[in-house]
């Protein structure tokens, strides 16, 4: 059977065909869709976990237990991940464990562009990376073989090339295998104190010359002979833009990442006139190949920063493209940015904070849109929890002064994710925080995954719901309320009173998101302006909600409300100083 | 098959609009058709409302699957400023279909921003061959004006060169049953219209 698969979808289905019996992520762009994929079969016992490295960790418990197991995350989730990996590498398996880690070249939706190539070598596990769909689904069955062999983790890096993009791939019948049906320990494998690890050390290094020359023996990584004035090295999603740019030139196809081929560049480099290696981001195996003694161009001719095309292989290689279209030079177009959805219940806690002038110590999620015009009311985006820790920093930074001048702001998931630990910290050490948990109900920005606040699992199924005030008033917070965001007086009340207090506070801002599909009900009556009544002050447009349209005339204006993007949410209503907006009759 | 030379189609639009689904329907299609075929796109942040656009490409052997700069032979825009956006990376003898509707970016909206005037004039400067599709008009005398991205589809479909019934296969394989019809009707309307 062909059909067409992202890579996201191609890596569950290799899951499936390799018979894994546990999968764990935390939802991230852009690898959220493995695990949306992979609940439909049913013998996997897949879940969302709280974050990545409990994913990771309980996807080692289920390998060590010895069925295949898989975690998925973003790039940056390998960081939160990397406690457990580290040592990993050391325990090593005893059935197959798999970590895919999708990069996010360009930062399409991302904080930064971390080249996870660089995890691979630090942790000294080895890193197969697929160019296509079909790769995507192969390669996975290749590494659980891969795990198995050398009794170690193995990563699959994609980037967003792959794991969003979609081609054809071709089917197979599922592995069988062999359920344990108990658990025994090995104390030197498993537990890693000093004496154990010290012997589980030298095996690491053993493993990794035994993976060295099996990467030379790896038909996957393919030599593509054809004309050899040029030789490109290449892997991934660049490998398809370099043969596109050079269909007639030689090859070099990396698909294991790490440790490289060091017998086949060797030889390559021998056949070509001129070598190069085509990677994005970080000069990886630019500076593995310098260090062999080979020489070849890199980044001196393809950039460090963002995305690779076509045209960046052309560009290096042989110099811009001489002719330019003549075309007339356009007007300066409007952007076009995300923006909350109309009805967003986070758009009226944004608008207050912007009124009352305090720094926002921000967070990952939809919410992060509040940073943009016109709300401009979030000042850090650094990653998952930092929010929460931030405000204490900021806090303790500021002293007496500071007392009012800030505040936290994090979304339920990213706080169940990292922010819990923040929140105990500012409790222990004395904070004077107030810290805004914006509730929606799930994990909004990456598609609506639920977590533990949602009370539903990753396959729909109820289960034990987390109380947040309970959980905020056990770390130690005594002041825990929780308002209605569509309600500004009530937000802006509750804010004053908490953030002036000498004392921590939690602020649960609680509604669920307007995509919501169990959750949220919509309001019903879409509002319109009255245009005799509207003065054109346009304090309305300041909560920059896409219903609102702005008509200007010679001297001031008028707003309108498009009534096919209104939820009847009320903020505007509750803006407007002359009563103009109102419910359509 | 003969070989031949690959195809680039890039869609373009608005979050909402359904350039996405559009993108999967004809993507299927030239699988069904026997094609090499690869699409891309970006998803992630809070999409509604921002500009949209899904590379997707068919051919013999299809590597790359982002559309290079200068290589679209037709850039099918839902949305009138979103398709002077990607003029830039036309190829030598392009064709724009576009969908004469306005969506206001949030700047224009605000009051900031001015939206260009006579778009179609300005995209002929560009493109000598650009057709201008009222696709929401055709929706709505399907009966819905959600089969809005499924309409223009059926504006595009006249130029690629497959059976009319593959069209169908493939729009009946992305869509809920019960919706299929009415977007087949969507599809048709759109498809004779000259």
């Amino acid at each position: 059977m062909k059909v067409l698969l992202s890579g996201n979808e191609a890596i569950a289905r290799g899951a499936y065909e390799a018979g894994v019996r546990v999968a764990a992520a935390y939802p991230g762009t852009p690898s959220t869709e493995i695990l949306e994929t992979i609940v439909q079969y049913k013998d996997i016992n897949a879940e969302w976990s709280v974050n990545e490295k409990v994913a990771l960790e309980v996807a080692l418990g289920a390998a060590i237990a010895g069925v295949r197991a898989m975690a998925c995350m973003k790039h940056v989730g390998v960081n939160v991940a990397a406690d457990p990996l580290m040592t990993a590498s050391y325990t090593g398996i005893t059935a197959g464990l798999v970590i895919v880690t999708a990069d996010d070249p360009d930062m399409h939706s991302s904080q930064n562009e971390q080249d996870n190539r660089h995890y691979a070598r630090f942790a000294k596990v080895p890193m197969l990376e697929p160019a296509d769909s079909q790769e995507a689904k192969d390669f996975v069955k290749l590494a659980f073989e891969i795990s198995e062999r050398f009794d170690t983790p193995v990563f699959i890096r994609t980037t967003t090339r792959i794991s969003h993009a979609k081609s054809i791939v071709e089917f197979a019948e599922p592995e069988h295998r062999e359920l344990p049906h108990t658990i025994k320990p090995q104390f030197e494998k498993y537990v890693m104190l000093p004496r154990n690890a010290r012997l589980r050390h030298p095996q690491v290094e053993e493993r990794l010359k035994k993976l060295a020359a099996f990467a030379d023996e790896f038909d996957r990584n393919e030599l593509i002979l054809q004309e050899t004035d040029i030789g490109i090295i290449a892997s991934g999603t660049c490998y398809q833009y370099a043969r596109e740019a050079f269909p007639t030139k030689s090859f070099l196809k990396i698909a294991m990442a790490y440790p490289l081929p060091i017998k086949k560049i060797k030889y390559f480099a021998g056949l070509v006139d001129r070598l190069y290696v085509f990677e994005e981001l970080d000069p990886f195996y630019e500076e593995q190949i310098k260090a062999m003694g080979i020489a070849v161009t890199g980044k001196d001719v393809f950039p460090v920063c963002g995305e690779f095309s076509p045209i960046t292989a052309q560009n290096g290689i042989v110099g811009s493209r001489t002719h330019k279209p003549d075309v007339p030079s356009l007007p300066a177009l409007p952007p076009r940015p995300p923006n909350m959805c109309p009805g967003c219940p986070h758009r009226g806690v944004f608008y207050i904070l912007k009124q009352m002038k305090v720094f926002v110590s921000g967070d990952i999620g939809c919410y992060t849109l509040g940073g943009l015009p016109p709300l401009n009311a979030m000042h850090t985006c650094i990653c998952m929890g930092a929010s929460v820790s931030g405000a204490l920093g900021i806090d303790k930074a500021l002293g007496p002064n500071g007392l009012g001048k800030a505040v936290a702001v994090i979304g339920d998931s990213t706080f169940l994710h990292s922010g819990i630990t923040g929140l105990l910290d500012i409790a222990y050490n004395k904070g004077t925080c107030t810290v805004i948990i914006l509730d929606n109900r799930t994990t909004a920005m990456t598609g609506r995954q639920e977590h533990p606040g949602t009370g539903f699992t990753l396959q729909g199924q109820p289960t034990k719901q987390l109380n947040l005030p309970s959980l905020c008033a056990a770390l130690g917070i005594d002041h825990v309320r929780v308002v209605n965001p569509y309600n500004l007086a009530e937000v802006a009340a509750a804010l004053r009173e908490e953030i002036e207090r000498p004392e921590p506070s939690v602020i649960i801002s609680q509604a669920p998101c307007v995509l919501h599909r169990r959750e949220y009900n919509p309001p019903g009556t879409p509002f319109t302006v009255n245009a005799s009544a509207c003065i054109g002050c346009m304090a309305c447009l300041q909560l920059g909600c896409p219903a609102l349209v702005w008509h200007p005339a010679e001297k001031s204006g008028t707003a309108s409300i498009n009534s096919a993007l209104c939820t009847g949410c009320t903020l505007c209503a509750q803006i407007c100083k002359k009563e103009a907006i109102q419910a359509e009759a | 098959m003969q070989d031949t030379k690959t195809t680039n189609i890039l869609m373009a639009g608005v979050g909402g609009q359904g350039v996405i689904l559009a993108s999967e329907i004809v993507a299927e299609a030239m699988l069904r058709a026997g094609y090499d075929v690869k699409k891309s796109e970006v998803h992630g942040m809070a999409q509604r409302g921002g500009s949209v656009t899904s590379h997707l490409r068919f051919g013999t052997k299809v590597y790359s699957p982002i559309i290079p700069d200068g290589e679209v032979d037709i850039l099918f825009s839902f949305e009138l400023l979103e398709t002077l956006r990607y003029v830039h990376m036309l190829g030598a003898h392009p064709l724009i279909i576009v969908n004469n509707q306005k969506i206001l970016p949030p700047s224009v909206i605000m009051g900031k921003d001015h939206y260009p005037d006579n778009i179609p004039d300005l995209l002929s400067q560009y493109c000598a061959r650009v057709h201008l599709v009222s696709a929401l008009d055709i929706a709505r005398s399907a009966g819905n004006p959600k089969a809005l991205n499924v309409a223009f589809v059926g504006a595009l479909s006249r130029h690629i060169d497959i059976p009319e019934s593959i069209w169908h296969d493939a729009i009946a394989a992305a869509l809920p049953p019960k919706i299929v019809d009415l977007n087949i009707k969507a599809f048709t309307l759109a498809r004779q219209n000259q």
